[in-house]
């Protein structure tokens, strides 16, 4: 299964992505991104390509 | 499918465009033409942590080039188009060139609004990467800088060059700039950050004239003051780029005029994003036209679906977000916020460096929120935004993330 990475050494807490997929991703108390379910599904794909677009600082990317 | 999508500006929002068509399943082929010759790179660091050099140019980059090449994008760098042709389905490149298209995508953005002050050298604008590249170099040098513009870029820059360790002064007709944004009480608080950080404000008053030289420049304020600086950079606002785009019969009007599917009004395979596009926006019933970055991916992400999706298209009806950051404050913006006479402020007394303050339009609804330092707070009251009305909600969720005192 495809899985999520984050760099939590470049995240803003800009949490564009918990919006774009609410289910993946929350912030923490200290403002950087927490990952909930690392690996998806085929199904998701399209959202968590959205929420990867979405980050203001490429945090975000998919590995196969 | 051998229909071919142009997209005319490679910035964040021509590019994410790009990407949400292959996200989408597009199969067709997909060229993106942009002005500058440099591979596309992201706007946001060029008045933060690339003007102070904390990052260089491999970190602002919008898409690999494995990426490009991956999806099958082809970029047409340093290539300014001059022109549709609409009934044609072409797009006129300044060197004679026509560009065929099935669809066509118009993210070209806004430029700088040049300084109507002029002198010899050493005055700044701040849009593109030469401009943040030479403003980079003169900055380097110098030990005072004057700043025109006391927005988002102006208080930005001010931030960037005082960490710097040069003296600056700021200035700007309005007595409270960023007031116009997120009320004067608010507004307030950001003037004072920037007294906290030793730099000198002049709001309230004009520029009457800039002259000198690099070196040496003083800037005039309408009220008798006279202002020096090494350089001077002037960030007062930003003009839509649609000059090109004036015989081709689109309405223009502040922007690329769209209706509520981001489509250039009375055609069906012409789009607008991003800070160019001025749609109706149908939540708030009227045109809006937005300089934010999460707006031109989220509009490209619109765009790129009803490309995809014709005869079924979605509207685009988003809830605006925008952060900025200015010395030690990392600010959240998210809704509408401009409504002053509805705010209230929340402040954590175990943290003084962070607040919120949650506003409500004129009916009494929740409109927005502003925090400072506070991403979880943030993230919480933005999404109440899309389905609670009443302000009490998103307040007594700030109260019930600080401690009682
Ligand atoms: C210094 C700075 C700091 C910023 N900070 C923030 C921030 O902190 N938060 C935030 O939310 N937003 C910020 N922004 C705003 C954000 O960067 C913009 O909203 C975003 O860049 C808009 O993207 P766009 O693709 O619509 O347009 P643009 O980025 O303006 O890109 C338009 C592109 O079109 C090209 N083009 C124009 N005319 C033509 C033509 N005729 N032919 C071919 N190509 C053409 C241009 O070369 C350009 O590459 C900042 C902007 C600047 C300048
Ligand atoms: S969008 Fe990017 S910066 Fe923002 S919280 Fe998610 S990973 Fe972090």
């Amino acid at each position: 299964m495809p899985i999520i990475k984050a760099d939590l050494e470049l995240c803003q807490g800009y949490a564009n992505c918990v919006m774009e997929a609410p289910k993946l991703f929350d912030i923490s108390d200290d403002g950087i991104v927490v990952v909930l379910e690392e690996e998806f599904g085929e199904e998701t794909r399209g959202r968590v390509e959205a929420a990867v677009r979405s980050c203001p600082v490429s945090a975000l990317r998919i590995e196969d | 499918m051998g229909s071919k999508t142009v997209i005319v500006g490679g910035s964040v929002g021509g590019i994410r465009a790009a990407q949400a068509l292959r996200s989408q399943g597009f199969a067709g082929e997909i060229a993106v033409i942009d002005a500058e010759p440099h591979v596309p790179y992201d706007k946001p660091p060029l008045s933060k942590g690339f003007l102070n050099g904390a990052i260089g140019f491999d970190r602002i980059q919008l898409i690999s080039e494995k990426e490009l090449n991956d999806s099958e994008v082809s970029l047409l760098l340093g290539q300014r188009a001059v022109g549709i042709d609409v009934s044609g389905k072409m797009v006129l490149l300044e060197g004679g060139q026509r560009i065929s298209y099935d669809d066509l995508v118009i993210a070209t953005g806004v430029r700088a609004r040049p300084s109507p002050w002029n002198a010899a050298d050493g005055v700044h604008l701040l849009r593109t990467l030469d401009d943040a590249q030479s403003l980079k170099r003169d900055l380097l040098e110098s030990s005072s800088v004057v700043v025109v513009g006391g927005g988002f870029i102006g208080a930005e820059v001010a931030a960037t060059a005082s960490k710097l360790g040069l003296l600056v002064s700021i200035v700007d007709p309005l007595a409270v700039p960023i007031g116009r944004i997120l009320g004067d009480e608010v507004g307030e608080r950001f003037i004072g950050l920037h007294h906290a950080n030793g730099v000198s404000t002049h709001f309230g008053t004009g520029v009457e004239s800039i002259s000198g030289s690099r070196g040496n420049l003083v800037v005039r304020l309408t009220n008798g003051v006279h202002l020096s600086g090494d350089i001077v950079v002037v960030g007062i606002g930003a003009i839509p780029n649609v000059e090109w785009l004036a015989s081709s019969g689109l309405v223009l009007d502040n922007g690329v005029v769209c209706d509520e599917f981001s489509r250039a009004v009375g055609q069906a395979n012409i789009y607008g994003l991003g800070d160019v596009a001025r749609w109706h926006h149908p939540g708030l019933r009227r045109l809006v036209r937005v300089e934010h970055w999460t707006n031109a991916v989220e509009q490209a992400a619109c765009v790129a679906r009803n490309i995809v999706n014709p005869s079924n298209p979605v509207s685009y009806s988003p809830v605006p977000y925008v952060w900025s950051d200015q010395y030690d404050w990392k600010i959240q913006i998210a809704g509408e916020t401009s409504d002053a006479s509805r705010c209230t402020l929340v402040e954590d007394h175990a943290n003084l460096n962070r607040f919120a303050a949650v506003y409500a339009d004129g009916a009494g609804f929740y409109s927005g929120i502003v925090t400072v330092n506070w991403p979880r707070a943030m993230i919480q009251c933005r999404k109440l935004l899309e389905t609670e009305k009443d302000p009490a909600a998103p307040l007594e969720l700030l109260r019930q993330m600080v401690p009682a005192i």
